[in-house]
């Protein structure tokens, strides 16, 4: 067993006007695995996803209480946020290329973080573009707009742009429910790969989904956490009634 | 009568009328262009371009000091106008999504786009003129800078709120603060169409007369101080076309032939850049 790289502790949640969206949620993430969140729609996965890199902060009235632990102190009081989303990175559901070429879209957050030298840019935007496994069908057109690039390109720039900050985690939102099966299937076969170098932490609707790639796997319901586990033990033999209605198809 | 045969009726009605009504409004629109081109092209000479006014009477007289009068009123129009275009469009869409204030300052800004463009020559004279005792074509690019402001806030505004919120997320989620996603993302997405919005916007003040009678004034001689009263291209096809001599109508004709033609070149040119835009 890998020791985890964050504690969630008692973790709750408000949108404004007091919304309770994740309720009292404590669990571990495990360093160098792929921790899956399933659970009905609007069942505050993606809320939950979204405190890691305080995206929720962009948002007037909403409030966290409890902790996220990560690297010695809660995350969730930190002040430099600009530092801790270049650690924790972050997915989108649809990708969302930057208006410029694909050879910028990597080294914005680049530049974000103080990096001028062209031939350290160059390195480090080739290095990702590698790591995201993109590089061989990029490599000639790094020029070229971003959005020139199929959905699946895109979604893979979408990750090598995350990649190069260096992250510690990366977060995903639904990463291929935008996409045709043979780009998830790309997807996925990239995430199984970064988890030697990376932690991931996935949000999906599709459960074959989170039992091919994960390790673990949370089910959370109504803003709870019901049950979370190995991948394997979840989806044979889950504890709780209500994971293996869900898993089996009864609702949701 | 069944009733598949009255919505037909009904159907055959509505569009006669909507057909006659655009045919009504493009008779119009032909008959003033072609007029304008019919009797401008003849006059259209290399003195036109090249000389100043001669005297009344005198022969070889030219437009010179109106078409420079007319590019200086209005690259001082865009200079002040389009920075505070850009950047009330960019509070609009940006900070002020949600507040009162926002919802109202667009509004305004819809309802200044259709004040009558001479209120603002005479709200310039008032607050411009008046105080400083003499016509300028300082007054004159305020009052054309005015007009700008809306037309170019509200397509700023249009087409910022039409970058994907996703885009902004994805910034926001590589640590950017918010005056980077704003500066090199989102005006980047957005910047062919603020592009074509300030095209439109200097076509829209090209053709501009009433502001500039009580700002810019006229003058017949060639000024680049813009600290004087100036002439502009408009201003003196108003006086032309008015006055008595035929080879002033002349010239009337011929700079109203050369105006026409920058206007729907500037317009054509930005209807390119819109359809360029959404193919790609």
């Amino acid at each position: 067993m890998s020791d985890p790289i964050m504690n969630v502790n008692n973790l709750n949640f408000y949108y404004q006007g007091d919304v309770h969206a994740v309720k009292n949620m404590s669990l571990e993430i495990k360093r160098n695995q792929i921790t899956a969140l399933i659970g009905p729609s609007g069942c505050g996965k993606t809320t939950f996803l979204r405190c890691f890199n305080r995206m929720h902060d962009l948002y007037p009235g909403h409030r966290y209480e409890g902790e996220i632990r990560y690297e010695g102190s809660n995350l969730l009081e930190r002040k430099d946020i600009t530092e801790l989303r270049s650690k924790i990175g972050m997915v989108f559901q649809k990708p969302t290329p930057f208006p410029m070429s694909i050879f910028d879209n990597i080294a914005y957050g680049l530049k974000l973080k103080g990096i001028k030298n062209r031939a350290e840019l160059a390195d480090r935007v080739e290095q990702a573009l590698k790591q995201a496994a993109l590089w061989e069908e990029a490599r000639d057109r790094l020029k070229q707009s971003a959005n020139s690039l199929s959905g699946g390109q895109q979604q893979r720039l979408v990750i090598a742009r995350a990649l190069a900050a260096e992250p510690d985690v990366l977060l995903f939102d639904e990463p291929t429910s935008a996409l045709d099966p043979v780009s998830t299937s790309k997807i996925e076969e990239l995430m199984v790969q970064l988890k030697q170098d990376i932690t991931l932490l996935i949000v999906t609707h599709n459960m074959q989904q989170a039992a091919r790639i994960s390790d673990r796997t949370a089910f959370m319901y109504m803003g709870e956490l019901i049950e979370i586990d190995d991948t394997e033990t979840m989806f044979t033999n889950p504890k709780q009634k209500l994971t293996e209605e869900y898993i089996t198809g009864r609702f949701g | 009568m069944t009733e598949i045969a009255k919505r037909k009726i009904i159907n055959t009605f509505a569009l006669s009328l909507a057909c006659a009504a655009a045919a009504l409004g493009l008779f119009w629109l032909i008959f003033i262009l072609a007029d304008v081109l019919r009797h401008g092209i003849a006059f259209i000479t290399p003195e036109l371009f090249l000389n100043e006014a001669a005297p009344p009477g005198m022969e070889g007289g030219g437009l010179k000091h109106a078409f420079i009068g007319q590019l200086l009123i209005t690259f001082f129009a865009v200079l002040i106008g389009i920075p505070l275009g850009i950047l009330g469009g960019t509070y609009l869409a940006e900070y002020g999504r949600h507040p009162w204030l926002g919802r109202f300052i667009s509004t305004l800004s819809d309802i200044m786009i259709s004040v009558p463009s001479i209120v603002i020559g005479t709200f310039v004279y008032a607050i411009f003129v008046k105080p400083i005792g003499h016509f300028s074509g300082y007054a004159g690019a305020l009052a054309l800078a005015i007009i700008m402001i809306p037309v170019v806030l509200r397509t700023t505004e249009e087409m910022i709120a039409l970058v994907p919120w996703e885009i902004r997320e994805a910034a926001f989620a590589l640590g950017a603060p918010y005056y980077k996603v704003i500066l090199q993302v989102v005006y980047r997405g957005a910047a062919t169409g603020i592009f074509t919005g300030i095209l439109l916007a200097i076509a829209r003040i090209a053709g501009e007369t009433a502001p500039l009678l009580f700002t810019s004034f006229n003058n017949m001689f060639l000024t680049t101080n813009m600290n004087e009263p100036m002439p502009s291209l408009t201003v003196t096809i108003y006086q032309y076309a008015m006055g008595p001599y035929d080879d002033w109508h002349e010239m009337a004709w011929a700079a109203s032939f050369v105006i026409t033609l920058f206007i729907l070149g500037l317009t054509i040119l930005g209807r390119i850049i819109i359809r360029w835009k959404y193919k790609h």
